[in-house]
Formats: C-alpha cells, sequence, structure tokens
C-alpha cells in the first residue's frame, strides 16, 4: 500500500498500510519511542482502504482489513483513521494471537508482581490502568493481558491507551500534552483520545511479571470490596479471553492455575480517585 | 447393556481423557476428547470417580457412594434418582457412555 508503519507491541508486531498519508503519520508520532519489527516481519497486517474506490476522495471512508476481518465492520470517517488502525490491530490480536492466553484485561505492575483487571465495556478497566500508570505502577497495557501457558507469567500489550468520554478529561490533568493524539469525537465509541503510555512502560514492554491480584472493577456505584470466589473469577476469564477454546488443554491449565493461586476482588467505585484508594488498600494488604 | 435387574450400565470416561479441578463449589473439569471445558458440581466429581473404569448401573454407583460416604438410609430413592439423572447428562456430554 501506500503509506506503510510498523511496529512491535509487546511480544506482537504489525504492518499497517494504508491510503492514506494521515492515519499513518499519527501512528509514527504516538509509536516514535516503540522498536520497530527485527528483520521487518511482522504477525499481522492491517489495511486501511477506501470503502469503495471513490472514498478515497470524496468524504473519505475507512474499511479495515487484514489478515483476520470481520465482514460486517462499518467503514469510518479518514478523521477517525487513527482509530481504525488501532481497532484493526486489536482485531488481529483478539482473533489470531495464539502465543498466549489473551485476556480482555488491563494490567498494571508493582514490584515485580501484576495487578489484572478486567470487567465489561465501561467497567473502567482501561482509565484505572491509565491512571495508575500516572503514579507510580508501570502500565502494561490497558486492553489485553498475555497470560503465558507455560509458566503462569503476564506479558504486556502496552498499545496506546484508548481514553473514551470522560476519562480524556481526567487524564489530561494528569499526562503531558504532548503524549496525546487527536480528539477524535463522536466515533461508534463516544469520544477517543489516545495517550502514549510513560516511557518506562514502553522500553520495559518485553519485562513480564507473575500475577499477584485479580480485580473486576465496577463503575458507577458506592465504594465496595468482597472477593470473588476461584470458580466465578474461572467463569469470568474465559468470557474475557478470546481465545481459550482454540488453545484446548494449554489454556485450560493456565486459566485454571492462575485463578488457584491469584487471590480476586470485584470493586465498586464512584470516582477515580476512590477506586486508586481502593486498589492501594487491597493490594498493601495482599502483598 | 443392562445388569442383572435391567437397568443400564455406564462407563466413565478414561482418566487420561479428563484433568479434574477442583476450586471451591464447582469442580472444572477438562475433557482432552472434546476439547471442552465442564463446570460441574457435587455429586458429579464423586460419581465420575466411583465408577473409576467399571461398567456399573445407578444402583451400584450408588452402593459404592454409601461405602464411601455418609448418606441418608431413608434418601436412598431420591439419591438413585439424582445419579440416575447425573448419569444421563454424564452420557450427553461425553463423559461417561451408556453401554
Amino acid at each position: 500500500m501506500k503509506h506503510t508503519f510498523s511496529v512491535c507491541i509487546g511480544p506482537a508486531s504489525f504492518r499497517i498500510g494504508s491510503a492514506w498519508a494521515e492515519p499513518v503519520e499519527q501512528l509514527r508520532r504516538l509509536y516514535a519511542d516503540y522498536p520497530a519489527p527485527e528483520g521487518g516481519f511482522v504477525d499481522f497486517s492491517v489495511r486501511l482502504e477506501p470503502a469503495t474506490p471513490l472514498r478515497q476522495w470524496l468524504r473519505p471512508s475507512v474499511a479495515i482489513a487484514g489478515d483476520y476481518m470481520l465482514p460486517d465492520a462499518a467503514p469510518l470517517p479518514l478523521a477517525q483513521g487513527l482509530l481504525a488502525a488501532e481497532m484493526g490491530m486489536n482485531l488481529q490480536m483478539a482473533l489470531g494471537w495464539r502465543r498466549h492466553v489473551l485476556l480482555h484485561a488491563s494490567c498494571v505492575e508493582k514490584d515485580g508482581r501484576a495487578l489484572v483487571m478486567t470487567g465489561a465495556s465501561g467497567s473502567g478497566k482501561s482509565t484505572l490502568a491509565a491512571m495508575l500508570g500516572e503514579r507510580g505502577w508501570r502500565l502494561m497495557g490497558d486492553e489485553f493481558a498475555l497470560l503465558d501457558v507455560q509458566k503462569g507469567g503476564i506479558f504486556a500489550f502496552p498499545r496506546l491507551i484508548s481514553l473514551k468520554n470522560g476519562a480524556i478529561r481526567v487524564m489530561e490533568q494528569d499526562a503531558d500534552p504532548a503524549r496525546f493524539g487527536p480528539l477524535m469525537e463522536a466515533t461508534p465509541k463516544g469520544d477517543i483520545r489516545h495517550l502514549v503510555p510513560r516511557a518506562d512502560a514502553i522500553a520495559r514492554m518485553g519485562e513480564g511479571a507473575m500475577p499477584a491480584m485479580l480485580l473486576f472493577p465496577r463503575f458507577g456505584f458506592s465504594p465496595a470490596v468482597r472477593p470473588v470466589m476461584k470458580s466465578e473469577s474461572f467463569i469470568r476469564l474465559t468470557q474475557a479471553s478470546t481465545n481459550y477454546v482454540a488453545l484446548g488443554e494449554a489454556g485450560f491449565t493456565a486459566l485454571a492455575r492462575f485463578v488457584e493461586t491469584v487471590p480476586a476482588h470485584a470493586i465498586d467505585y464512584g470516582s477515580g480517585d476512590e477506586a486508586r484508594l481502593l486498589v492501594e488498600r487491597l493490594w498493601d494488604a495482599a502483598i | 447393556m443392562a445388569d442383572d435387574d435391567g437397568q443400564y450400565l455406564y462407563r466413565a470416561e478414561g482418566a487420561e481423557q479428563l484433568l479434574v479441578r477442583r476450586l471451591d463449589d464447582l469442580t472444572l473439569i477438562y475433557h482432552r476428547r472434546s476439547g471442552l471445558t465442564h463446570m460441574v458440581t457435587a455429586p458429579v466429581p464423586e460419581i465420575l470417580t466411583a465408577m473409576g473404569g467399571d461398567a456399573l448401573s445407578a444402583l451400584q454407583i450408588l452402593s459404592r457412594l454409601s461405602d464411601r460416604f455418609d448418606l441418608a438410609v431413608e434418601d436412598e430413592g431420591s439419591q438413585f434418582a439424582v445419579i440416575a439423572a447425573r448419569l444421563e447428562e454424564l452420557a450427553g456430554l461425553g463423559l461417561v457412555e451408556r453401554l
């Protein structure tokens, strides 16, 4: 394709090809500190193509294509081309990654131990990870946590943090303006703005960590904590994994070991500060 | 196949086909042959353990369970019904075979 960009995020590598320059220029700026794939070989390809030939120029409309595709994915306007690229990369991971149990979860690390947070869209797991990543924790990922099937460690996938709606304003108060991507308003996912993780999260993205705590956050409720049984954790983690079934026995063994060894809690919270205090308290008590 | 009393006989899937992890209220069973994970509660794990590799009827399984657990004698009728129902469900999942 006319414009291309390749990048490594954790153990995965991507090539993004685009019919337009803008999305690739934005990727190049935001992923400037990430390594390039060795030898140019990549795990996945993503293509941003005109939805129809005319739509390259006339009201440009970006269709997401790649090694793995969703046939009914709606195209996005060119102003949301960066979002299209990110969605394409996520889709490759969700449908194609087989080297780890892929958990739809955010993850942060402190003192070599990982805190994994999972929950439905809107639970705040991504924002919470972003906030902790600015306050003494290493962000390992806001979207995917990679569980090693052999040794049970978590590997990082610190892609750009995808901030949505209210979380954008919260994080704009915390992080250097130079680390933000363009504000994309009224996308199919609401307002979106990407944030580059802190330098240490990028520099150390090859470092795994043993999981020490699993949280199921829920935003919009009075602060509360309850322990979660191993069986409930197992069920919810199989639902949060896109490749559990495909990995077969290796996935079963890894996930069973995870819930047997990692304490789990559900936390309700109404604000970021409340959540942070709950997390820090639980962490200090457990570690 | 039936025993002398005309009851169905069942044989559990070989132990080498099952990975069992007891968590809390639930027990996980990964079935290697199908690649499926089953989440079961008592008395399913106990039934599978009691069956070993033998061809047994529900009544024979109840007898084995009675030897291992302190089951109330007056509830034998409902215990038999529960075991018979679980065996049919397990047969449907492929975890036991009705002979």
